[in-house]
């Protein structure tokens, strides 16, 4: 380690001040800070001291995704397992370590160039606008390039990938100055470019192709996603059962599919109190309180699903967790969080149900409501100081 | 039922500002402040009101082919509808004016505030587009007043979102050469995208 430390401080006097290679320093200041606690200090007032800061933050969203990703590695693989006719006689044996290792690799195949693609497009925008505009690479980048693919149907083709991500960043945070500064959540605001110019590749049919090898179509079965499926009648528990799509054996975008993976980074995220309970806990009280609403009412077969499954199919389990709790683009009041989680968890069910255009409401759900996340906190914010005033008797 | 649907619609689904893009100019320049974003709403969702089935009216009294069979009968194949955009825009310029008169006197700061943007109302395309939207789908009287409210409501909606996100920009370390209306336009396209969830919605 010191042997690192000492390249490190010997190639730093180039990145300096004066240095020959001064205009790469935000390239320099990632490496060093991502591998070493960074030795400056603040000059001037206020000064916290505190361990925590926007790099521990940052990781601990990623340590929180890492049981999601990895499940998603295996699922990837199964879902293609079963798709695809060739494997039908491995998949009659079951999970045998054999299969699971091939599933991995199958899922290895899809996530790991879209991965790389996320992390290559998007980091050399983060860098060339961090050199321009001398801002510091920011970890933040780690959480939105690993969400991203995780949010994606595997057999996207790499391009999109690329374009997707390329928006996220580019209008979806870079232009409003960076991390910490943008209105909408990166990941998803470049998902819903990729959703809204190419609707064909990343709903519906998703295991058309055999991920991770391009041009082969599944010969096999093709399945849609089970909210798909419901919408054209089919009974919850039909395709699957409760239970396997809590754990997560269900097709979907590549990280959504499991529930309880999703409960496990929940519980990372607000025991480092990462992310917020309250938005989490919103959410499900609005997915709750209108599921129950809709099945009192209900006239067909969808109306009348019950709310606990709406919980583990879908994006709404990841959404609720991941991106809902982004603490740049949710509400950031305490009451705001409430209002802000309860909205989007009613929202998801609306779109679900309501919406015929769209099988899945999560991502749009958490767009429409980062675009009303300043307003909540606008009024919540007016309203404690006007009963702040009507205490000291100034009103 | 059936109005409420029509509310919802004409709020969220068929949104003036954020998803057919009208009555941008006030849209984009009075939005800087929550304060101001709220009063021009509301005077928005007010004019928008009150002229919507008033225009209706006119329409179906004066203007539509055959409207004038009460005055008298052989007028019943005059078509006076050519002059339905001049005719609901005076009716506009005089709500408007109106309005302004009474803000004048009982808010003046709220009056300061709005400045050229309240007589700009006018000529806002969201209030004309309201009438026409009225005369092409042909509502009846009291869907008209409800559509113009709904369309009201949703740009009141719109700006002050747009307003809030605006205040907080500020904090915000934006390209020196989008500053201002550059960034605007781009945040009212992000919210756009946003207001897509209700895209596809029939009631």
């Amino acid at each position: 380690m010191k042997f690192l430390r000492r390249q490190l401080d010997r190639i730093a006097p180039l990145f300096e001040e004066g240095g020959r290679l001064q205009k790469l320093y935000p390239l320099y200041e990632a490496l060093d800070s991502f591998l070493y606690s960074p030795g400056t200090r603040t000059a001037t007032a206020p000064h916290v001291r505190d361990a925590n800061d926007l790099k521990r933050t940052m990781i601990t969203v990623v340590i929180a995704l890492t049981p999601v990703t990895l499940w998603t590695l295996f699922n990837t693989g199964w879902q293609a397992m079963l798709a695809d006719r060739a494997y039908a006689d491995a998949v009659a044996a079951g999970f045998t370590t054999g299969n699971v290792l091939t599933a991995t690799l199958i899922g290895l195949k899809a996530f790991l160039p879209l991965y790389l693609v996320t992390i290559a497009v998007g980091g050399a925008i983060e860098t060339v606008f961090a050199v321009v505009r001398k801002h510091d690479i920011n970890e933040g980048f780690l959480v939105t390039s690993l969400l991203f693919p995780l949010i994606l149907p595997p057999t996207l083709p790499l391009w999109q990938a690329a374009l997707g991500i390329t928006f996220g960043v580019l209008i979806g945070k870079e232009i409003f100055g960076g991390t910490g500064m943008n209105v909408l959540n990166p990941a998803l605001t470049g998902r819903a470019f990729l959703f809204f110019a190419y609707p064909g590749e990343i709903s519906g049919e998703v295991w058309r192709l055999m991920p991770g090898d391009p041009g082969r179509l599944v010969d096999g079965v093709s399945g849609a996603t089970t909210l798909a499926r419901w919408y054209e009648g089919a009974v919850p528990g039909s395709d699957h059962s409760w239970w396997e799509a809590f754990v997560g054996l269900t097709p979907g975008s590549m990280g959504e599919t499991s529930t309880l993976l999703c409960l496990v980074g929940a519980l990372i995220l607000i025991l480092s109190k990462v992310g917020s309970w309250r938005i989490m806990l919103g959410c499900l009280l609005g997915l709750v309180t209108v599921g129950s609403l809709l099945n009192l009412f209900a006239v067909n077969s969808y109306m009348a699903v019950p709310w606990y499954w709406h919980l583990v199919v879908g994006g709404f389990a990841f959404g609720a967790v991941f991106m809902a709790t982004d603490p740049v683009s949710a509400a950031q009041t305490d009451l705001g969080r409430w209002i802000y989680g309860f909205l989007i968890g009613a929202l998801v069910l609306l779109v679900r149900v309501l919406n015929p255009a769209y099988p899945e409401g999560m991502m749009l759900a958490i767009l429409f409501m980062n675009v009303f996340a300043p307003t909540i906190d606008h009024f919540v914010t007016r309203a404690n100081v006007r009963r702040r005033q009507r205490r000291l008797g100034l009103q | 039922m059936e109005l409420f649907n029509l509310f919802l619609k004409a709020t969220f689904i068929e949104n003036m500002a954020l998803a057919f893009f009208l009555g941008m100019c006030s849209f984009l320049a009075v939005s800087k402040k929550v304060e101001t974003a709220i009063g021009l709403g509301a005077a928005v969702v007010f004019v928008l009101t009150v002229t919507t089935p008033l225009n209706h009216l006119i329409h179906q009294l004066l203007l539509a082919p055959g409207a004038l069979t009460w005055v008298s009968p052989s007028l019943a194949t005059v078509d006076l509808s050519f002059l339905s955009f001049i005719a609901y825009i005076a009716t506009i310029a005089a709500v408007v004016q109106i309005v302004e008169m009474t803000i004048d006197r009982f808010s003046p700061k709220l009056y300061a505030a709005l400045g050229v943007f309240l007589p700009l109302i006018a000529v806002n395309c969201a209030i004309l587009g309201g009438s026409l939207f009225m005369e092409q789908r042909e509502y009846d009287l009291p869907q008209s007043l409800v559509y113009g409210f709904g369309a009201g409501f949703g740009f009141f909606l719109a700006i002050v979102a747009l307003a809030s996100i605006r205040e907080r920009l500020k904090y915000s370390n934006v390209p020196p050469g989008l500053r201002g209306l550059g960034i605007t336009f781009l945040t009212t396209g992000l919210m756009a995208m946003g207001f897509m969830i209700f895209a596809g919605i029939r009631l």
